[in-house]
């Protein structure tokens, strides 16, 4: 899966778990950048995107990421 | 909606947790409103945002409350305006064993690790026992889940010291006093836990990022756990299974097959997987479930199935029973209306995908679990909780065997010409009495249930009825009328007041239970008997309408009474000389 690929498919994610089509995210979107993406919120995106990519974050990396970039780069090595 | 139903997909729902809620709020309903306040002792958003998917699902609209994070201690225990002003309907209080706060030390003696097991249980109770006094309403409380390391190993669970051993104590002490507390319902996560997967459920990363004490995708489970109970608690629970055969109940088609090579029993591996799961739905005669028949076979073929000795279910077990080449949602609907039941009340239980998404169109409301696999059957329908106890009385092991006799009475009726012979057939029998102690509690109960067959509506407690029962003044009967079929206890209440000789009837009431049995005539008949022996010449009797006892609005005329008096609103006033009474006749057996 590319970058691309994996971008979009978050994004779907987003729209879904915000129930809002008009979302988009890129690899500079950090949380204050969306409304309603608290703490309680980050923890079901978490969740939904290691389901929808069937990997599980090791706990040191959930707590380093700072951006939906790196939150692709992990995904991105996870599912290799 | 087929994603709130067991098995759910939990990813799923967190994924489309929001869009599901507005499909359900704008499709679903009619909503009965519930305040919930959820006293938590970890994380507790994603169980509110679940329980309020499941609760609507089953036609409950949640207004929530939450504590802060591990406040539920000083929320229910001390004054709390904000929570007094939410006026819950019900507390949830979702704690784990994260919050037991002491576990014993290895070598610890029975004495002492018992002494720290009544410590967490006396602050759990003054919990329990501040919210019953402070708010009135119900308590929705978790046990502990076994925990997540065994120091000891598997001594774990025998030692006084290991922890497993210490919250199997603690949670015995948890039932022990539910089972004697009315209001409080334990949230069995221990056995939910066990379930889903201990490793599974304790994935330690969502306790230390975010204090939840379970993996995200078990709380979905938790709170179809706390849901089950709210539905139970406000009458959402289903009463009753319409069930298919072939393929359901025994392996194979009866009507291809034969009765005799039907797969059930214990000869083959199908077989006994039919069996088991047949003894799991006779069990459910013990908390009250009707069982129904809904297949497409011919009625004698289909019977013959449950005459094999080794079927675990018999005919009699059956309250209905549909065996026909109508459609399913057509059968479901006569078998809801032969028993007096909602179609909604009722479990459909098939395997065949088509007749259920048939029965799932055409019959809103039904439950329809997706039976797939005999080795399944007894899993989908137990972890769906469709018949979920909060509380369970004799009367419920009674009900399933009172549809049935009544079911078996109409069948009877159809075989006899004239009701006359129908109703000798049944050679009633009943007992008629002034009242005593054992009867008051039915007595008081009947008196504020009947509202058809009543004549006066006249609303009575025990105390006043006892009253009434140790006082000349007055002529008191109950009626108890018992069949061939079974016993319907005591179905009818008289009072009268004697005043020299004179006599006035202020109350009487039947069940309709047995109307058209003559039981009335019976009773009259003793009334006049009594009065007569009491030298009553004269006796005097009234009919106040309401909106629902019309259908005795001329039953003294029956009695050869004549209307003395009637006002605009349709009070009367009724008369008979005791010697122009004949008592009518009927086919009841008195005090034999």
């Amino acid at each position: 899966m590319t970058r691309e690929e994996i971008l979009a498919k978050i994004n779907e994610i987003f729209r879904d778990l915000f129930d809002d089509d008009s979302i988009t995210v890129n690899d500079a979107t950090v949380a204050s950048d969306v409304d309603g993406w608290d703490s309680l919120m980050h923890i079901t995106i978490i969740g939904t995107i290691e389901a929808e990519f069937g990997i599980k974050f090791p706990m040191k990396d959930i707590v380093g990421m700072k951006n939906v970039g790196q939150l692709v780069d992990k995904i991105s090595e996870l599912s290799k | 909606m087929k994603e709130l139903e067991y098995p759910f997909d939990s990813d799923y729902l967190f994924k489309n947790g929001r869009k599901l809620k507005k499909q359900l709020l704008s499709e679903g309903g009619p909503f009965i409103d519930k305040r919930i306040a959820i006293l938590g002792g970890s994380t507790t958003s994603a169980v509110k945002d679940m329980l309020e998917l499941f609760l609507l699902n089953f036609g409950i609209k949640p207004f929530f409350y939450e504590s802060e994070y591990n406040k539920y201690f000083e929320d229910g225990m001390f004054e709390n305006p904000e929570l007094k002003e939410f006026k819950p309907d019900l507390i949830y209080i979702h704690t784990t064993s994260r919050n037991i706060d002491v576990f014993p030390k290895a070598a610890d003696d029975k004495e002492t690790a018992r002494k720290l097991q009544e410590d967490v249980f006396f602050k759990f109770k003054a919990l329990w026992e501040s919210i019953f006094d402070k708010y009135g309403c119900a308590i929705i409380q978790n046990n502990f889940e076994p925990p997540m390391y065994r120091l000891l190993g598997n001594s774990d669970c025998v030692y006084p010291g290991g922890a497993v051993n210490f919250i199997n104590g603690i949670n015995a002490m948890f039932a022990e006093y539910t089972y004697t507390h009315k209001d409080l319902y334990i949230h069995d996560i221990n056995y939910e836990a066990s379930c889903y997967g201990l490793n599974k459920w304790t994935d330690l990363s969502y306790w230390y990022m975010y204090k939840y004490a379970m993996t995200l995708s078990a709380i979905p489970e938790c709170s179809y756990g706390v849901a089950r109970i709210i539905k139970s608690i406000y009458g959402k629970n289903k009463k009753a299974l319409s069930l298919d055969l072939d393929n359901t109940l025994w392996g194979g088609v009866i009507g291809d097959d034969g009765p005799e090579n039907i797969e059930v029993g214990q000869e083959t591996p199908m077989a006994q997987g039919y069996s088991e799961f047949q003894s799991y739905l006779k069990r459910h005669a013990e908390i009250g479930v009707i069982l129904a028949v809904n297949s497409k076979n011919n009625d004698d073929v289909a019977r013959k199935g449950f005459e094999r000795p080794d079927s675990v279910l018999k005919l009699d077990d059956f309250a209905a029973f549909y065996a026909n080449w109508d459609n399913k949602d057509l059968n479901l609907k006569r078998t809801a209306e032969s028993l007096t039941l909602l179609p909604e009340s009722f479990v459909f239980v098939d395997d065949n995908p088509v007749e259920r998404g048939l029965v799932a169109g055409n019959v809103s409301g039904v439950a329809v679990p997706e039976m797939d696999g005999v080795e399944n059957y007894i899993k989908i329908l137990d972890r769906s909780g469709f018949f979920e106890v909060t509380a369970l009385s004799k009367d419920d092991a009674e009900r399933a065997k009172m549809y049935r006799e009544n079911a078996i009475r109409s069948n009877e009726m159809a075989k006899y010409e004239d009701y006359d012979s129908y109703l000798k057939s049944l050679e009633m029998k009943a007992e008629i009495g002034a009242f005593v102690p054992e009867y008051l509690d039915r007595i008081a109960q009947l008196t504020n249930k009947s509202n058809q067959f009543n004549l006066t509506t006249w609303r009575l407690a025990r105390s006043e009825i006892e009253k009434m029962a140790a006082d000349s003044a007055y002529v008191t009967l109950y009626g108890k009328l018992a069949d061939k079929f079974g016993d319907n206890g005591v179905v009818s209440v008289v009072i009268a007041k004697v005043n020299g000789d004179t006599a006035d009837i202020l109350l009487w009431l039947m069940s309709c239970r047995v109307l058209k049995r003559d039981m009335e005539f019976a009773m009259m008949g003793e009334l006049v008997k009594k009065l007569k022996a009491l030298g009553v010449t004269r006796i005097t009797a009234h009919y106040y309408p309401t909106a629902k006892n019309a259908m005795v609005k001329d039953f003294y005329a029956l009695h050869g009474f004549v209307k003395e008096e009637e006002d605009e609103a349709g009070n009367a006033l009724w008369a008979i000389d005791v010697d122009k009474y004949n008592e009518k006749k009927h086919n009841i057996a008195i005090n034999v």
